[in-house]
């Protein structure tokens, strides 16, 4: 199953991850890893999901998410993973 | 697995560096749309367009928010209008109505540029070929999305010296009769040397007669990524430099790769190439004269640029090549003038001339692009200027474009706004010494020595 790759980037504030968080869960996307730090007090994260179960597109969520992200003040962006695959990996 | 650094190396390209997907662009075969009735041609190439291409932008769209890479344009090119509809027109006015037909069908599945009103005449025009030339100025003046391209000449063939000549003409006339409206028909009017087949950029795209029925090609671009790439590199050898910029075109080539085998998985249209063009447009931080000065010039033009091209553009080629199956179109850096803030200013700071952007087409794709001349220009001084370029291109086995603006009512000094993605364009000064007598010359340019390979 290709992941989808959900990348939160913003000014740190409480309640980002949960914010996200239910919303993944609300949309039958399971996590399956997510890394994060802050580097300036800027907040950086990535999730790793399976969004097969899902009944939304990537495409819907992606659209999704980024109100979610405009809603807290930071920027989310959940793109297929291949875009990466093809750029970092021969 | 992927980590953050990656992950974050390509979403910074796309937010900050301008990393996009240029175009995907459809070509459709018209071929089956041959009718000597008038009406019927219109009719076939409505629905066949309208059909074929019915899918295209919203496939566009849904790729662009699957892998949050933006694609600016969404294209279609199609068979040389000469060839389908020479049977059934008899005059110019005749191919005009063709050309609304496509400008028609454009704005229904939402592209915004179709290209292929085009003929292919680089060893001798027919009588359609003729009259499609004719038609240019109306045709560019009454649509609004329809480009037009003709092929002049080839190392194959030498020169059609008639052609250049009339071409002269017409692109002079296409000013006129586009004069309201910034001289724009000769925006989308471009005559080529040695013009490829499978090109996906405008305002050059036709969909060639060795094509399949239909086809993808893609367009990519990133010129900010590789000046980015480069600032990291700032005062290292030409080595780095060379490396640098072939990893970077590596990686810009490999999201149109992706790109592309989606758009024909999803449209069930097979995939044709990747066009590795380094393309720039007016946004700030999007400039192919931006990575020459990063490169070491004060400013494009300044001496050093045909050099410090040459190298952008084989690195471009050699990092792209390996990133794609097939590779094909123009692929170059382009060095447009109104599209490129970084020529813009190179050319409002003298440091750029004419005969500067000449020599830099000899190393690069793809020409004279976009340039925007006294409008007082004699005619056979734009065929002077279009036989110089197609003579580089004839002789040096590569693609040649001339784009001329000649800006009716405006001279060196003025300036003109096209808008969007064409941008605006300093009036540029022409050498004013005549070649009348050269142009007037009648027949062709013999193709050369070395293109006798058999």
């Amino acid at each position: 199953m290709k992941k989808t790759i959900i990348t939160v980037v913003g000014k740190d504030t409480v309640g980002i991850i949960a914010k996200v968080c239910n919303y993944l869960a609300d949309n039958q996307v399971n996590i399956e890893d997510i890394s994060q730090t802050i580097v300036q007090g800027y907040f950086n994260m990535i999730i790793v999901a399976d969004i097969s179960e899902s009944p939304k597109s990537n495409a819907e969520m992606a659209k999704e998410l980024e109100k979610v992200g405009e809603e807290i003040g930071v920027v989310i962006r959940c793109q297929h993973e291949d875009i990466f695959n093809m750029m970092h990996r021969i | 697995m992927i980590n953050l650094f990656e992950v974050k190396e390509t979403n910074e390209m796309i937010t900050k560096e301008n990393l996009d997907v240029r175009t995907i662009t459809l070509g459709i075969s018209l071929m089956d749309c041959i009718d000597s009735n008038l009406d019927k041609v219109n009719r076939k190439i409505y629905d066949k367009i309208t059909t074929m291409a019915r899918n295209l932008v919203a496939t566009g769209e849904e790729i662009e928010a699957e892998y949050g890479v933006p694609i600016v344009n969404k294209r279609i090119s199609v068979t040389p209008i000469a060839l389908v509809g020479g049977s059934a027109c008899k005059t110019p006015e005749d191919f005009v109505t063709i050309a609304e037909t496509l400008d028609r069908a454009a704005k229904e599945v939402g592209v915004n540029f179709l290209g292929g009103y085009s003929a292919l005449v680089s060893k001798g025009m027919t009588k359609a070929d003729e009259l499609l030339i004719r038609s240019i100025p109306q045709a560019m003046a009454r649509t609004e999305r329809v480009c037009s391209s003709i092929n002049l000449g080839s190392t194959k063939t030498g020169i059609n010296m008639d052609a250049v000549k009339l071409m002269g003409e017409i692109i002079k006339a296409t000013a006129e009769a586009t004069r309201e409206n910034s001289c724009m028909g000769c925006a989308k009017l471009v005559v080529f040397c040695n013009a490829p087949d499978d090109n996906p950029f405008m305002a050059g795209a036709f969909h060639g007669v060795t094509e399949a029925d239909a086809i993808i090609n893609v367009g990519v671009s990133g010129p900010g990524v590789v000046k980015c790439a480069l600032e990291k590199v700032r005062g290292a050898d030409f080595e780095v430099l060379c490396e640098t910029i072939k990893k970077t075109a590596f990686k810009i080539t490999r999201v149109g790769q992706l790109v592309a085998q989606e758009a024909s998985r999803r449209m069930g249209v097979p995939f044709g190439i990747i066009d590795l063009s380094l393309a720039p447009t007016p946004a700030i931080g999007d400039s192919v004269a931006e990575i020459l000065e990063e490169i070491g010039l004060e400013s494009a033009g300044a001496p050093g640029t045909t050099a410090a091209l040459a190298m952008l553009n084989d690195q471009v080629k050699k990092g792209g090549v390996m990133a794609s199956s097939y590779v094909g179109g123009l692929s170059g850096a382009f060095i447009p003038v109104s599209e490129d803030q970084g020529m813009i200013d190179a050319v409002n700071e003298g440091a750029l001339t004419l005969e500067k952007l000449e020599a830099m087409t000899c190393v690069c794709s793809v020409g004279l692009d976009m340039i925007a001349i006294p409008g007082d220009t004699k005619a056979s001084t734009i065929s002077g200027i279009i036989a110089d370029e197609m003579a580089i291109g004839m002789v040096n086995q590569k693609t040649t474009a001339v784009r001329l603006i000649p800006v009716i009512g405006k001279g060196v000094g003025d300036t003109v706004e096209f808008g969007g993605l064409l941008g605006y364009a300093p009036v540029m000064p022409v050498n004013g010494f005549s070649c009348e007598a050269f142009v007037n010359r009648k027949g062709r340019i013999p193709a050369p020595i070395h293109s006798f390979k058999n």
